[in-house]
């Protein structure tokens, strides 16, 4: 008999099936209903813009991979997720080169310059949307029509509530903007196409509802205050859970797990922080939408959440050897 | 159902022997007695080369407080007295038995049953302490020691862990189904050492309703408490045992007796019965031999000594795919390096498995997700801890709560990026612990 080789390591000799890929993968699947109602929404050429943004976040990824002479993770299937929320940020006439830029930024700047998978500071499909805003803002303001054939392209609901005032939103429907018939990104659109994703995602217990709701109810309460206020002048809150990014930003973006806070007291904080900047900026602001710019303010105070947590509990056990 | 309050898991059971009942395995050609089989200092070889002894003869004695004697497990010749493997991973002094195969007992061992009741407590102590009756779950803290908590510690609760919350592992459910009287008189012993007053309780995790049934029968007649508990890892850690059963949490550095609380396994009831009842020194016990890769996976009942081979080729032999041979459960269990290694008695269970997949996997970067705080029993942050011992920053580690880790693996089996998270955590108390050492010396 050939002499036995055992392998000797460490317990536990069970682990879980879950791992980076099935992660990554399940927030792909989850997004995937949003990608194909923009299809049906938006014409062909949606499936152009995130086929570009996906193909592309994968090469720099496997190219910065090899610059960093790391071990090849371009299939792990983090720059795939990136790709496909990059695309379902932007409008689906935006040139193709713009969202190869836009993929540049995202894996290259917002995620390899800080280290990489598990130390972006910053969301990276949102670091490259704002990228885009800043640098492309009309290209990235040209939302199309639904269902138009030749590309007619029209401002979204909060952008004619930003430059116009509500009596411009007379003919909204609201019913309508759930369903996602109204101009807007390729995902953001259609809360209906967005929902099922989001169940899934708390089914599996990738995400916890700790962040998406306090993030939409600080964003409702904090609007629905100042439409009780003044009804005129400020829209109701259901006009803001259905318009602009939202949804898309409560469940997918803001618990994206490298850039929220670890602790549950961090994530609810977190949430808060992410509805109350969104309203502000929208009520108040220089742009019509404010979820990825508060996504991003919030993402800046993550290590700080976090260092509190481990503060407390050096502290507490100071105490307590101090007693004894 | 009851349960303990934060964190655990729900690894997939694999009970794959439960409804097999417990066989004793024939004596084997040679069996290697190891002197330490227990925590403390190993005992201290009394027989030598070409002795012969008796079934169940004291071979080693207690060396020191917490340590425990060690017998014969069968009548035979002592061929050799020299280190050899341990399934703890070192070399450690063993006594080696050729069996004579007689198994013939020693003049005044293993008699008739009589009534404990007839005996003092002085006399039940010394029994269960010269009989080398140690904690059969897996640390093998010497009972005796055990019994005797320093006299200020009121305890008002025996607990008998019936949990059995590790994966594969069945030998305790066999022993409640097959012999839930010897459990209960164990446990009434237990009691009548504290003034017969203590709450006397049997956890049992609600997947071995026959277990439940069985010990209801014969238990709750005397006053026991049977209590279900819910089916989640680790239920059976001593911690987490005593908050689901009482609700009390025992701090870091407390005792359990520091709790008025007393946790005992299963085994180690039988064992106590034995000693006090029948005279009869602990040397076989029951084994779970499990794991995909062994051909004939069974509960045994085997002699302390007898070699994992004798073992493997009793139970029908190990697949060509084994890679893995592992002491105890798959959570908190130990890889061994040979099968030359005796089963002690805290060998639960030998699982003979394949994790090629595992090991390919390697570890990966952290993305945060915070699974090892949730599956966290001791509400303890792991990857703080884990990434401080990879700094080896072994002060800062300290004001984390390293001491408080009871290494259940909970967080290393969550972990989607397969750190190895306890496993820095263990190696970081090792080296902090030798520091002190270093220091202090």
């Amino acid at each position: 008999m050939e002499p036995l080789k055992l392998k000797v390591s460490y317990a536990p000799f069970v682990r879980s099936k879950d791992s980076i890929e099935s992660v990554m993968y399940n927030v792909a699947a989850a997004l995937l209903p949003a990608t194909l109602v923009s299809v049906y929404f938006f014409g062909w050429r949606t499936l152009l813009v995130t086929a570009v943004a996906i193909v592309s976040s994968i090469c720099f990824e496997w190219a910065i991979d090899k610059i960093r002479k790391k071990p090849s993770e371009y299939l792990d299937g983090s720059a795939l997720v990136t790709g496909q929320l990059l695309a379902l940020n932007v409008p689906s006439g935006l040139p193709l080169w713009m969202i190869i830029m836009g993929a540049f930024v995202a894996i290259v700047v917002a995620k390899h310059l800080f280290g990489g998978l598990g130390f972006n500071i910053f969301n990276p499909a949102l670091v490259a949307r704002v990228f885009l805003l800043i640098s492309f803002p009309a290209a990235m303001t040209e939302w199309q029509v639904p269902f138009s054939v030749d590309m007619q392209t029209a401002a979204s609901p909060l952008g004619i509530l930003k430059t116009d005032g509500l009596q411009a939103l007379a003919d909204f429907n609201m019913l309508d903007a759930f369903y996602g018939i109204r101009p807007g990104s390729l995902g953001e659109t259609s809360i209906l196409a967005l929902l099922p994703g989001a169940g899934w995602l708390l089914y599996k217990k990738y995400i916890t509802w700790h962040i998406p709701v306090t993030f939409i109810g600080a964003t409702m309460l904090f609007t629905g205050i100042f439409h009780l206020l003044d009804p005129l002048s400020y829209a109701s809150p259901l006009f803001h859970l259905l318009t602009g990014g939202l949804v898309l930003g409560a469940f997918f973006m803001a618990t994206d797990m490298v850039t929220s806070p670890l602790s549950l007291r961090g994530q609810i904080i977190f949430g808060i922080g992410c509805g109350v900047l969104t309203a502000i900026i929208r009520l108040w602001g220089g742009y019509p939408e404010g979820v990825s710019f508060a996504i991003l303010i919030m993402n800046a105070l993550v290590p700080l959440l976090d260092r509190w947590d481990v503060s407390e509990i050096k502290a507490k056990k100071q105490q307590s050897v101090k007693a004894v | 159902m009851k349960t303990f309050k934060t964190g655990g898991i729900h690894p997939p059971e694999q009970k794959l022997t439960s409804g097999k009942a417990v066989e004793v395995m024939p004596l084997p050609p040679e069996l290697a007695v190891s002197m330490s089989q227990h925590l403390g200092k190993p005992a201290k070889p009394v027989v030598k080369v070409g002795d012969e002894v008796g079934k169940g003869q004291l071979i080693g004695t207690a060396d020191g407080f917490i340590s425990a004697n060690v017998h014969a497990p069968t009548s035979g010749k002592i061929r050799a007295v020299k280190p050899h493997p341990h399934p703890g991973g070192q070399y450690s002094m063993t006594v080696f038995i050729t069996p004579d195969g007689l198994d013939k007992w020693q003049e005044g061992l293993n008699t008739p049953e009589i009534d404990w009741k007839t005996l003092s407590k002085e006399e039940i102590l010394r029994r269960i302490t010269d009989a080398g009756v140690v904690g059969m779950g897996g640390a093998g803290f010497p009972s005796g020691v055990k019994l005797s908590p320093p006299k200020d510690k009121t305890i008002d609760t025996v607990i008998l862990n019936g949990a059995e919350c590790e994966p594969f592992l069945t030998a305790d459910h066999r022993v409640m189904v097959e012999e839930p009287e010897a459990i209960v008189k164990g446990l009434e012993i237990i009691t009548h050492l504290f003034q017969g007053k203590a709450r006397a309780v049997i956890g049992i995790e609600s997947n071995k309703p026959d277990a439940v049934a069985a010990l209801k029968k014969h238990a709750e007649p005397k006053g026991i408490e049977i209590v279900t508990l819910e089916t989640k890892y680790p239920q059976g850690a001593e911690k987490q045992l005593i908050d689901a059963i009482t609700g009390r949490t025992v701090n870091e550095g407390e005792l359990p007796f520091d709790k008025g609380c007393l946790v005992h396994n299963i085994g180690t009831a039988v064992a106590i019965f034995d000693a006090v009842c029948r005279n009869r020194p602990l040397i076989d016990r029951v084994v779970t031999v499990s794991g995909m890769e062994i051909r004939s996976a069974r509960n045994i009942r085997v002699l302390v000594g007898t070699k994992f081979s004798e073992i493997a080729a009793f139970c029908g032999s190990m697949t060509e795919k084994t890679n893995q041979v592992i002491t105890g459960g798959p959570m908190m269990g130990k890889a061994q390096f040979s099968l030359d290694v005796p089963v002690t008695k805290t060998t639960s269970g030998i699982l003979f498995i394949n994790n090629i997949g595992l090991e390919k996997s390697g570890e990966k970067t952290c993305i945060r997700c915070s699974r090892c705080i949730s599956a966290c029993p001791q509400n303890l942050q792991p990857w703080l801890l884990a990434n401080t011992a990879q700094l080896r920053d072994f002060e800062s580690i300290e004001l984390y709560g390293m001491s408080n880790c009871t290494e259940c693996g909970s967080c290393s089996y969550v972990c989607p990026s397969k750190r190895e998270l306890v496993h820095w955590i263990r190696f970081a108390k090792t080296l902090a612990g030798k520091r002190k050492q270093r220091q202090s010396a």
